[in-house]
């Protein structure tokens, strides 16, 4: 699946987009897991998942919502526009 | 509704016109623009970077209209959000809402600016004279958003 980070989250993974294999994960919760578990620079990223929001395909949406299927995950920090 | 997101400057003048000649019955349209502040908690600022999240922004703010619509009795709602640099004194977002009286326009308009705020994805970082810096979600945002919730 594709796994987008913008903002903050972005800058700190190193990456606007990736294309990620979900393996087992089964929530957003789980594929933050598993990357934290991958690499260093997504312990950075993803230290303070108080600040982390997440869409799955466009949707706003909670960290234990399920990704089975999803094609496009997005993690973000709260949103500052307006 | 129609929903724009760009880069370009919008021209509130021509953005009413446009809305105000759809339909005869329009007795009332409120407009509210949101400008970049020069003076921000953190001290001046020479810019911002506004980024956002291409395709699920329209998206969002498609929904966003299409609540209000569903909740107040709307003629037209019109909401341009711009992203890019900016400058101290530009305009970022344009919201209007157009009804038969004015009440629903002015409630409208309220509810989707705080909608906006909180559910749309943007993202801000202000220049501070060469260090950026992440703008961070305000919590009177949430709890102006959470009188809408029903």
């Amino acid at each position: 699946m594709q796994v987008l980070y913008f903002a903050w989250l972005r800058e700190r993974v190193g990456a606007a987009s990736e294309e990620i294999d979900p393996g087992g994960a089964a929530t957003a919760r789980e594929l933050v897991e598993r990357l934290v578990a991958s690499e260093p620079r997504y312990g950075a990223a993803f230290a303070d998942m108080a600040a982390v929001r997440v869409a799955v395909d466009q949707e706003m949406c909670d960290l234990d919502t399920s990704i089975a299927g999803a094609r496009e995950v997005a993690f973000f920090p709260p949103v500052t526009g307006g | 509704m129609t929903v724009s997101v760009q880069r370009e400057d919008f021209d509130i003048a021509a953005e009413i016109a446009r809305l105000s000649a759809a339909d005869a019955d329009i007795g009332a349209v409120v407009s509210f623009t949101g400008l970049v502040r020069r003076m921000t908690a953190d001290g001046p600022i020479t810019g911002m970077e506004l980024e956002h999240y291409p395709g699920m922004t329209e998206r969002a703010l498609e929904a966003i209209a299409a609540e209000a619509e569903a909740r107040w009795p709307l003629q037209g709602v019109r909401v341009i959000h711009r992203y890019g640099a900016l400058e101290p004194g530009e305009r970022i977002v344009l919201v209007l809402t157009a009804s038969r009286h004015r009440q629903a326009a002015f409630e409208a308009a309220e509810f989707l600016m705080d909608y906006l705020k909180t559910s749309a994805p943007f993202w801000k970082k202000e220049d501070h004279a060469g260090e950026t810096r992440w703008v961070d979600a305000r919590d009177a945002d949430d709890s102006a958003m959470a009188r809408w919730k029903r």
